[in-house]
Order: structure tokens, then C-alpha cells, then sequence
């Protein structure tokens, strides 16, 4: 079950591969945050993934804080291209 | 027994997957931003949530499962607020909303 783990997280690596293709190429801003959106919750994901199979619990706490910043990130680049300025 | 629990993580975790990829096709195939944004959301929120549901059936009774649970509650705030927020903002905005050019995407 170790070895199915492992290869999920390298397959969700080549996907978020696939997503920063879209990330450098996309024709407007919007298309590069939402392609960084997806691929900040895959990085999330493989951190928990790599958690388990090195046996090291405390790492679901460093997942935990990457979802936290990316969701700020997403947000204050939102309000920014929104309004032109952040507060 | 521990047959059964293998094979509902193994289920779990391959729909999970399934539903990464059919978001990140969408992401590359998709012509708009409004639609690659309803692509990538659901499918994403899905997949996340699949993966850590048969992180959590794998580990059993654990004080991790607590932890993961906290993990999934956030994803599942999270995400679609930040789409709402994106999908926003381009309304909002009259110079984000411009077509692709090329439809050879």
C-alpha cells in the first residue's frame, strides 16, 4: 500500500507539471491564478501524502499551513487585480 | 479483514486521482477562464477529498485522523471561496474578460 502512495504522489507531480504549462502560457492573469490555485492543492495533497509513507505524522501540520498561504495568496492576488490596490 | 481495508483505500485513492486528472484536462483543453474555473474547483475539491478520506480509512483509529480532518475542512472552505473570489474579479473587470485568440488550445 506504501508503493501505491508513492506512486500517486509522482502522478500528482506530472499533473502539476500539466497545470504550470497552463500557469506560463495562459493568455490572462486569471488563467495563471487559477492554474497556481490547482496546483498549490495538489502540492498540499502530496505533502500529506509524503507524511504517511515516510512515517513522519508532524508533517500533516506543514499541509495544513501550505493550504492556509496559498488560500491567502489567492485572495490578495484576487483583491488585487479586483480593485487595483489591496486595502 | 485487512484485504477489505486495502481495497477500499486503493478505490478511494484512485478516484481521487481520476478526478485530478479530469480537472487538469479541463485546465489545458477548456477555452475560457470562467470555464476552466468550473473545472478545476470541483473536480479539485473532490480529488482532495477522496485522497485524504482513504489517507484517513489507511491509518484506522489515530490522533492523525483528527489532523487530516482538520486538513480537509479547510480544502473544502478554502477552494471555493477563492474561486468565487477569481471568478469575481473577472466579472468585475472588462480587461481579464478578453476571448483566447487561438482556439488551438
Amino acid at each position: 500500500m506504501i508503493n501505491f502512495m508513492i506512486i500517486s504522489s509522482i502522478f500528482l507531480g506530472l499533473l502539476s507539471f500539466v497545470s504550470l504549462y497552463r500557469a506560463i502560457v495562459g493568455p490572462t492573469v486569471a488563467d495563471r491564478v487559477v492554474a497556481i490555485n490547482m496546483i498549490s492543492t495538489k502540492v498540499s495533497i502530496i505533502i500529506v501524502l509524503v507524511s504517511i509513507f515516510l512515517e513522519e505524522k508532524n508533517y500533516v501540520d506543514v499541509a495544513l499551513i501550505y493550504a492556509m498561504v496559498s488560500f491567502i495568496t489567492t485572495v490578495s492576488v484576487a483583491k488585487y487585480l479586483e480593485r487595483g490596490k489591496l486595502f | 479483514m485487512d484485504i477489505i481495508r486495502n481495497g477500499i483505500v486503493l478505490f478511494l485513492l484512485v478516484g481521487g486521482l481520476f478526478f485530478f486528472l479530469v480537472g487538469t484536462i479541463g485546465l489545458y483543453r477548456l477555452p475560457d477562464v470562467f470555464s476552466r474555473l468550473h473545472a478545476t474547483t470541483k473536480s479539485d475539491t473532490l480529488g482532495a477529498g477522496l485522497i485524504i478520506l482513504s489517507i484517513m480509512v489507511y491509518m484506522g483509529l489515530d490522533i492523525i485522523v483528527l489532523k487530516l480532518l482538520l486538513v480537509l475542512i479547510f480544502i473544502w472552505i478554502s477552494n471555493p471561496t477563492a474561486a468565487h473570489i477569481i471568478s469575481k474579479a473577472v466579472y468585475h473587470n472588462d480587461v481579464l474578460d478578453q476571448k483566447e485568440e487561438s482556439k488551438d488550445a
